[in-house]
């Protein structure tokens, strides 16, 4: 997409051998996000959220000025290891940011932390890197898949909900959300389905959902996924029958295809825009000052991303060649987080609050999540204790 | 299997067929009269649906911005056809795969370039949009029957024409002896012509129905193409009738084989793994009915009579 | 002839001198990218047997590449390393795949064959997504790698370059003999005119079932290759937009020309890499490019370098 080059048109094949030399930025940093197909609002957000913290300071950070090359994964695990490898073997980065899928983030981890880069992570966060796999090199600045799925449980808990129908898109974050869910949920799931990602076409999954007498349906189906399923969920008029909750799906990204078939629809997770606290305040309003739409989850955990870095390299006064001092400082997570109370466990797994949302319609007739009310204060991850970090 | 799902299934799996259908016509055809391999064929699947959007952008009304996008389609293929393919015609089939795989290729990034690689989506028209009643819970959008009933309209009106018409006539005596036809003073280019267009604008036309309930995306028409070829070799090469039901048949396999596919490896495996295996299983099934056919009645259920591929 | 070995020998001269120029200029990257093109050399090569020798032409092959790739990475998740081991299970594996593929898609000819070879192809890759232990769809990621010996000499940078330069060049080699041999000329022979061929007491059907499975064996192996350099597989591997890849290469480079493959895989390949870098949008020149290469350059990229006569082996 946006992708920032410094090859110029008479050089051809050659200048790849020279793209060691003449770059005049001190930092690179490679971002690999979704910015194609049905999530592509996704990707976007995050490289929203990442520019508005460097223009915010002047494109520097740490004094440092940077280079940020962004590529788009396509949703497709050979292309994002194909763009991961040339990040780090031809331009060279200090820091991978990526991915927003969880299996796009497999198949980029191994070469990214074997090649000493810090991979840091501003969406996925699967289970596969918490536990035993942890990483050194590797930071995820967003959530454990798992969690946003476990407070949905404990909302449900509360809410009464004796039979829930749960579906997801099968792929590593699909079930993690699950498990996550059935980990804390006390009543029945009557049925647990599992879809391609990237579905569209939602029909027969609402037959089985119309005739499994379910109180709710707990889903995850983050980007064009969820608008699709949400307005045919609406068509078919289960809306009437059954409550909806879920996590990711009725966001800031899918709202806007969504409007008011969301409106009262259950969600959990660490942030909502309208989450009082001061730094959040300016971040949203700056955010909607500079794109024009209302930032979503994805977009915060990217801005959170780029001051995160800022501070690990002003802890190193800049340096980047003390990998081990990078990664304390990193770990020490000394910045402002937007979400309020923000630290990283051993796993490099973030602790945090999360709080149950709820869809509401503003008063320009735009759309958000909105907070409710905190569920579960300094959470941490189910994995942690099994990584050796 | 609830009987409601089943309903649901197999009114998707009709539509589906009918969407094969609609793009099967014109690569069957063009396949069986030309002996021309048009990969690029699935890539006018994709321009009707970013046609449609466009000009729904633009006029704001999904019924003047149908004839628009009809027309344009048809343009944009006798486009193509009249600036490369016409000069493929003559050359082995390794040539026109490569030059038409040179077409896809380029016409998806330039969807990507025109219209962002992000997915759109354009509203159900507002005329059909509501929804009907189908089971106590469960209502199934009109959309969706309207495509079924005009689907079924092209079908028959397609068949009509080919069979009872001179075109048609034409047409089928074109597939069985192009040198006899051009003997007795038809021009051949001529008629080639026309097919192509018509079966680009009914390639188009798919796309256009189908904008509404399914994604539109850069390489959106690749894997239809594949499918769409599947459906002509089952049905022989050449013969709308075996496109038509060779389409219908594919669809239903592809749409309840997934569902039941699924159930029966949920009988050994947890959901997730059965997820897994039974759609990949339920994908192969419309590869092996085409092996099969391939292997013990090559020339399709309805073969056409003498075609030249 | 002597002419075709000589192209030959000049790019294997190249090759093998690039890596000790290399580390002069510092580029891992660049030879990341010849390993890349000449995996997909070997695959086209081995193509090329079948489609221009054979007169078959296939839109599965790509399927055999996953077969190779998918037999070592299960082999290796099963804790099997040495490499040779690795090599005769893909071999065996892919004979096998073949072997029964190859008997009933040999039941048909042209067209009829593109489109069963696609239905195999499409079988196998569905089964690669079907393999929830081993990643599904979203592929797997290969944490220990095949050894040579117990080495690791074959996992990265230069010794797995000059690996694969030595498989590539036995693969030309092989080829080339085959070729020239009198399988060679039957094949062909079988190919330009079937019915003669079969008068002259010649089962064509088997000639051409064992050139489809040596085809396979071939891209099995560089599929195990390309393995071992991506550390990665995925069901990705074998799409048949793949196997319309490694077409184009062949036809691009001149059908029935050795060099012709490995000309078209390093020219895919290299535009691929110089175009990307100029433009983001590269394919929409890459795309009327193989257009027009196919309307005016009707001999290959070989047949540009090297005019000379049609049909020769």
């Amino acid at each position: 997409m946006t992708k920032i080059k410094h090859l110029g048109a008479g050089t051809l094949a050659f200048s790849l051998l020279a793209s060691t030399a003449a770059l005049a930025e001190d930092l690179k940093i490679g971002m690999v996000v979704t910015l194609s197909g049905p999530p592509a609002a996704l990707g976007q957000q995050i490289v929203d959220g990442f520019q508005l913290a460097l223009d915010q300071k002047e494109g520097q950070l740490a004094g440092l000025g940077v280079e940020l090359i962004v590529e788009d994964d396509e949703l497709k695990p050979d292309v994002a290891l194909l763009k991961a490898n040339t990040l780090i073997e031809r331009e060279e980065v200090d820091f991978v940011v990526g991915t927003v899928f969880s299996n796009m983030l497999q198949a980029i981890f191994k070469p990214v932390v074997e090649s000493e880069t810090f991979l840091i992570s501003p969406n996925a966060g699967p289970s596969t890197f918490a536990g035993r796999n942890c990483n050194p090199y590797f930071f995820a600045t967003s959530y454990q898949n798992n969690q946003n799925a476990e407070v949905s449980g404990l909302i449900a808990n509360e809410e009464g909900f004796e039979n829930v129908f749960v579906m997801a898109p099968n792929y590593q974050a699909g079930r993690d959300n699950v498990d996550g869910f059935r980990q804390t949920f006390e009543g029945t799931v009557s049925d647990e389905v599992f879809t391609p990602l990237g579905h569209q076409d939602f029909s027969a999954e609402l037959a089985r959902i119309s005739t499994s007498g379910s109180d709710a349906i707990f889903t995850f189906m983050p980007g064009g996924m969820g608008v699709r399923l949400v307005n045919q969920f609406d068509e078919a008029g289960l809306s009437e029958t059954m409550r909806f909750m879920s996590v990711f799906t009725t966001d800031e990204t899918t709202l806007p295809g969504q409007k008011d078939a969301a409106v009262g629809f259950l969600a959990a997770g660490s942030w909502a825009p309208d989450l009082p606290n001061e730094a959040n305040a300016a971040f949203v309003a700056a955010f909607e000052e500079a794109y024009g739409y209302i930032p979503g989850s994805y977009a915060m955990q990217a801005y959170d991303t780029a001051n995160l870095i800022e501070s690990a390299l002003a802890a190193t006064g800049g340096d980047m060649s003390d990998k081990d001092a990078v990664r304390d400082a990193l770990r020490a997570a000394d910045f402002t987080s937007v979400r309020g109370d923000f630290s990283f466990n051993n796993n490099h797994y973030p602790v945090q609050d999360f709080h149950k949302l709820e869809i509401v319609k503003r008063e320009d007739g735009q759309f958000h999540t909105s907070f409710v009310r905190t569920v579960a204060e300094d959470y941490a991850d189910s994995f942690h204790a099994e990584c050796d970090m | 299997m609830s009987l409601t799902l089943f309903l649901i299934l197999c009114l998707n799996g009709l539509q589906y067929g009918l969407l094969l259908f609609l793009i099967a016509a014109g690569l069957t055809l063009v396949f069986g009269v030309m002996g021309f391999i048009n990969l690029a064929h699935g890539v006018q699947y994709m321009v009707g649906a970013y046609l449609i959007f466009a000009f729904t952008g633009l006029t704001g009304s999904f019924a003047l911005a149908l004839p628009l996008s009809l027309l344009a389609a048809l343009a944009i293929g006798l486009l193509l056809e009249y600036a490369v393919f016409r000069h493929l015609y003559a050359r082995p089939h390794l040539d026109q795969v490569l030059a038409t795989f040179g077409i896809i290729i380029f016409l998806n990034e330039l969807a990507k370039v025109l219209f962002g690689p992000t997915t759109l989506s354009i509203e159900t028209p507002a005329f059909l949009s509501g929804a009907i009643q189908l089971t106590e819970q469960l209502r199934y959008p009109v959309y969706r029957l309207a495509t079924i009933g005009v689907g079924l309209a092209v079908a028959i009106g397609l068949f009509a024409t080919i069979s009872y018409t001179r075109i048609g006539m034409l047409v089928r005596a074109g597939s069985t002896t192009p040198e006899m036809v051009a003997a007795l003073g038809v021009n051949v280019t001529q008629l080639f012509r026309v097919v192509f267009g018509v079966g680009a604008m009914l390639a188009g036309f798919a796309g256009i129905i189908a904008a509404p309930i399914f994604a539109i995306e850069p390489g959106m028409g690749d894997n239809i193409l594949i499918i769409a070829f599947v459906v002509i070799i089952i049905g022989g090469v050449g013969s709308i009738g075996g496109a038509f039901v060779a389409a219908i048949l594919v669809g239903l396999i592809d749409t309840l084989g997934r569902s039941v596919a699924t159930d029966l490896m949920s009988l050994f495996f947890g959901p997730s793994m059965a997820n897994q295996v039974g759609p990949a299983l339920a994908s192969m099934l419309i590869y092996i009915l085409m092996a099969a056919i391939l292997v013990f009645r090559p020339k399709g259920l309805l073969p056409a009579k003498g075609v030249v591929a | 002839m002597a002419r075709d070995r000589m192209i030959g020998a000049a790019i294997f001269a190249t090759l093998l001198a690039l890596p000790l120029l290399l580390p002069l200029v510092g580029a891992d990257y660049l030879m990341g990218l010849l390993i890349k093109a000449m995996l997909l050399a070997i695959a086209a090569i081995s193509l090329d047997l079948i489609i221009g020798q054979g007169g078959m032409v296939s839109l599965g092959h790509a399927a055999f590449i996953g077969v190779g790739a998918y037999t070592a990475a299960i082999a290796l998740e099963s804790g099997i390393e040495e490499i040779l081991i690795l090599l005769a299970l893909t071999l065996a594996v892919t004979a096998l795949v073949a072997l029964i593929t190859g008997a009933l898609a040999l039941r048909t000819s042209g067209v009829y064959f593109l489109m069963i070879t696609l239905a195999f192809g499409q079988m196998i890759y569905f089964t690669f997504t079907s393999l929830a232990a081993y990643g599904g769809d979203d592929g797997l990621t290969l944490w220990s790698l095949a050894t040579l010996f117990g080495s690791d000499v074959v996992q990265n940078g230069e010794g797995l370059y000059f690996f694969v330069l030595a498989t590539l060049l036995a693969t030309w080699a092989g080829v080339h003999r085959i070729g020239l041999s009198r399988f060679g000329r039957v094949l062909r022979a079988a190919r330009d005119n079937p019915q003669r061929a079969e008068v002259m007491g010649y089962p064509i059907t088997r000639y051409r079932l064992v050139a489809y499975v040596i085809a396979a064996c071939i891209a099995g192996v560089s599929g195990l290759l390309m393995m071992q350099y991506a550390e990665f597989v995925s069901p990705a591997i074998a799409t048949w937009q793949r196997s319309g890849d490694l077409i184009v290469a062949v036809v691009l480079g001149g059908l029935g020309t050795r060099n012709g493959a490995l000309l078209g895989a390093f020219f895919i390949v290299l535009m691929e890499e110089i175009l990307s870098s100029l433009l983001h949008e590269w394919r929409l020149i890459y795309g009327p490019l193989l257009v027009i290469l196919v309307l005016y350059a009707k001999g290959g990229l070989a047949d540009l370098m090297a005019p000379r006569a049609k049909g020769a082996g």
